[in-house]
């Protein structure tokens, strides 16, 4: 099935293709040099002990963001 | 302006250093990369110079310099501070930005991770695109080979268009020739950039570079300036103007054109961020078309360790039990370990001292150089040294060993949260932890946190961590105090937890204080924040504790002596001068007495720490000096030490109150120089010195108001 959702979603152990970006400013360019960008596959992988950051997979490295910022991110989810 | 007639000397060159030329003819080369990708194993393999090379951002906090020489040719190679983009976030990436950008190095060479070469590639195309000769460096090699990650680099080299070496530095492999390929390609021409932006960019491109190159001459790629006033990054903006000592934009002719391209773009109905999100997307776009081909990877992530070693350090219910656990460890072995080389450095040192004195009466030096220069300042030197190397020895390679293998960024992943609610960033656990070993360190690394504001949170909170300088008063208090009679090991482990537990009060202090100040002084919003969590790596043991020995407690030894030394003679001054009866030191204790009294203290032990301002290892020297009245410093261990504080009127409370100032009182002299530095601001400098000294004034008045309602 599939589903549209944002990146803070996403439970650990599932993934997703990115689909969109509604972040602003430096941020925005920032993701979109680590590799967050349409079309890029990006897996959750760990949530910190206090419930936020979380750890995500893209472009094969962890990259540990905090809920508003996966916020701004869209995805649709493949394996959930 | 005619292009040719511009030289180097017209522009300000960036990047915040003076490169150290041998000779004129020298090659000056960048060494610029992701962050954690080996690039100081690479420095320090091709330099010989030994530089810590740590597993997280931050580490390079400094523009280091190294130089080696290859066919009679110099090399000056410069270990910038790791990047992810030029497309700076924070104020460590502006400074690498700016010295690729404009510190005009005659070649930069770009380390590569070879197991995330895709997201890597993302900068190596920035960097072409400058204009810059450009020389890939594709390291650990090791790991893509365990991960079964194979790499095609001679397709890498021809579709990027530069050469391209790979290397694993740890084992000294590829790097002969790295050093080689890097010559060959200094007598060849800057490469051409790669990226092809959409057409209505490349277009504007085109009408644009024209018209800047006459101020840019042959030092910048006029097509990249171009770009750049396209995709609009205000700080590379600013950096260009300062290069270029003018505004470029308001330049009539560069002016009329970008009006006139952003009118056109606005009339195909194209937005500024359209064009931002197209000039960003062409490089990871080229970056996976790359990729694809040059790198095959099994089809399922092969970092499962990594993953399970992550369950264990940041899973709900053991990330901060192991954190704690971690912390103790560090501490016991530290406190067990140290005791022992202290004393016998202390009667060493101490021994000389007598020896040197013998020897200069023999020579017939006067009496009065004698007592200023050995049993003054050779001997408050004394101190320091026995009492500060070996913590420093055992505390730093373990400290570093940790560093190596990955886990501290994953203590800022364990912590975010709660930075988060204090208004302030998680990268704020790392210059904690730097300032354990020294807080004028833990000062410079705020570097790497991107918001300023969150970034002046994290250095005027940074004393509320001790340092390094600052345990040996505590353990020895904790030990003489509030240990008890226990014997042995268990003693010191007694010793660790109180300890552990003075450090948590600490972290606890920086929380509040960092939500005071963004409620107050420095009100904001927390800002976004990317951390990431590299792969572990096994720690080289041996090369660490060398490491560690020479760059941290050497260097950080260094610098204590050099505050300690004239500290020694004001000391032995203030001793020895009389006023009336009694000497000027007794006549200022006396005066600062009334102040002590109130806070639980006396005034001996606020001396001592004004006294101690240069290096705070000399704090407790200097109290036992106004107790006993001795006319040097003087050493006394254990019972002895005890004995003449109890004398002097220290009760528990004397010694919970101290142990409180220890932790919150004013920076030492070399922070607050730091940190005028590193904030180029009085105000902040005199906040990060008031901050700490309230906060240590209220806390131990508030103890001995409670203490003095329950007794």
């Amino acid at each position: 099935m599939i589903e549209n959702k944002s990146l803070s979603e996403l439970v650990p152990g599932s993934k997703a293709i990115i689909t969109g970006l509604c972040a602003e400013g430096g941020i925005r360019r920032r993701l979109q040099d680590l590799g967050f960008v349409e079309g890029s596959q990006v897996d959750c992988v760990n949530v910190s002990p206090l419930g936020d950051p979380t750890a995500y997979r893209i472009s094969n490295t962890i990259i540990a963001l905090r809920h508003e910022d996966a916020d701004t991110i869209k995805v649709r989810v493949i394996q959930s | 302006m005619n292009s040719s007639n511009l030289d180097i000397n017209h522009f300000n060159i960036l990047g915040g250093l003076s490169v150290q030329k041998q000779s004129d003819s020298d090659y000056v080369i960048a060494l610029a990369g992701n962050p954690n990708v080996g690039k100081s194993t690479i420095f320090n393999a091709l330099t010989g110079m030994k530089q810590h090379t740590g597993n997280w951002p931050g580490k390079t906090v400094e523009n280091v310099q190294g130089y080696y020489k290859l066919n009679e040719q110099g090399y000056v190679l410069v270990d910038i501070p790791g990047s992810y983009s030029l497309m700076a976030r924070s104020a460590e990436e502006e400074a690498a930005r700016d010295f690729i950008c404009f510190g005009n190095p005659d070649a930069v060479i770009v380390v590569c991770d070879a197991t995330s070469l895709q997201r890597n590639l993302n900068l190596v195309l920035q960097i072409i695109e400058t204009g810059k000769r450009t020389v890939v460096c594709v390291n650990l090699l090791d790991e893509a080979n365990q991960r079964k990650i194979e790499l095609n680099l001679e397709l890498l080299e021809k579709r990027l268009g530069v050469p391209v070496v790979g290397t694993t530095a740890r084992s000294n492999q590829g790097l002969g020739q790295l050093m080689n390929t890097l010559a060959d390609s200094l007598t060849e021409s800057a490469p051409e950039s790669i990226i092809e932006y959409p057409e209505y960019v490349q277009q504007s491109i085109a009408k644009l570079a024209p018209l800047i190159k006459p101020y840019t001459g042959n030092h910048l790629s006029a097509e990249w300036v171009a770009a750049r006033l396209l995709d609009g990054d205000q700080s590379f903006y600013q950096s260009l103007t300062d290069f270029l000592g003018l505004d470029l934009k308001e330049q009539t002719a560069v002016k009329n054109t970008l009006k006139e391209i952003k009118n056109n773009f606005r009339k195909s109905g194209i937005t500024q961020l359209e064009v931002e999100d197209a000039m960003a997307e062409v490089f990871v776009l080229k970056s996976i078309e790359i990729f694809q081909g040059v790198v095959k990877e099994p089809a399922i992530p092969s970092d499962k360790r990594d993953r399970k070693l992550d369950k264990l350090f940041t899973s709900k219910t053991t990330g901060f039990p192991i954190m704690f656990l971690l912390l103790l460890l560090v501490f016991w072995i530290t406190i067990s370990g140290a005791n022992v080389p202290s004393a016998i450095l202390a009667k060493a040192l101490f021994g000389l001292e007598d020896w040197l004195a013998n020897a200069a009466i023999t020579i017939g030096v006067p009496t009065i150089l004698i007592d200023m220069l050995i049993h003054g300042v050779f001997n408050v030197v004394a101190w320091v040294v026995s009492v500060m190397l070996p913590p420093m020895a055992i505390f730093f390679p373990m400290f570093t060993l940790l560093e190596d293998f990955g886990y501290l960024p994953r203590v800022a992943f364990n912590l975010d949260r709660i930075f988060k609610s204090c208004d302030a960033c998680g990268k704020q656990a790392l210059t904690m932890c730097m300032g354990f070993g020294c807080n004028a360190v833990g000062v410079t690394g705020s570097k790497i946190i991107d918001s300023p504001r969150e970034r002046l949170i994290a250095i005027i909170t940074n004393n509320f961590v001790p340092c390094n300088g600052r345990f040996p008063i505590l353990i020895s208090i904790i030990s003489i105090f509030l240990v008890g009679s226990a014997v042995g090991s268990l003693n010191t482990f007694f010793g660790a937890l109180i300890l552990v537990t003075t450090i948590l009060f600490g972290v606890g202090m920086t929380f509040l204080i960092s939500k005071i100040l963004s409620m107050t002084v420095l009100k904001g919003v927390p800002s976004s924040f990317t951390l990431e969590l590299p792969p572990y790596r096994k720690p080289q043991v041996g090369k660490v504790i060398v490491r560690s020995i020479i760059d941290r407690t050497l260097k950080v030894l260094g610098r204590a002596i050099i505050a300690a030394a004239p500290a020694g003679l004001i000391i032995w001054i203030l001793n020895n001068l009389q006023m009336g009866n009694t000497t000027l030191l007794n006549s200022i204790t006396n005066l600062f007495d009334p102040f002590g009294k109130a806070l639980g203290m006396d005034g001996a032990i606020i001396i001592g720490f004004i006294l101690g301002m240069p290096a705070n290892e000399i704090v407790m020297p200097i109290i036992i000096m106004i107790y006993s009245a001795q006319s040097g410093l003087i050493e006394l261990e254990g019972a002895a030490l005890g004995q003449l504080l109890i004398q002097n009127g220290w009760t528990w409370v004397t010694a919970i109150s101290t142990l409180l100032f220890t932790l919150m009182h004013w920076p030492c002299a070399t922070t607050l120089l730091t940190i005028r530095k590193e904030t180029q601001s009085s105000k902040w400098t005199v906040i990060s010195f008031l901050v700490p000294t309230l906060a240590g004034i209220i806390i131990t008045f508030l103890f001995n108001s409670a203490v003095s309602l329950f007794l």
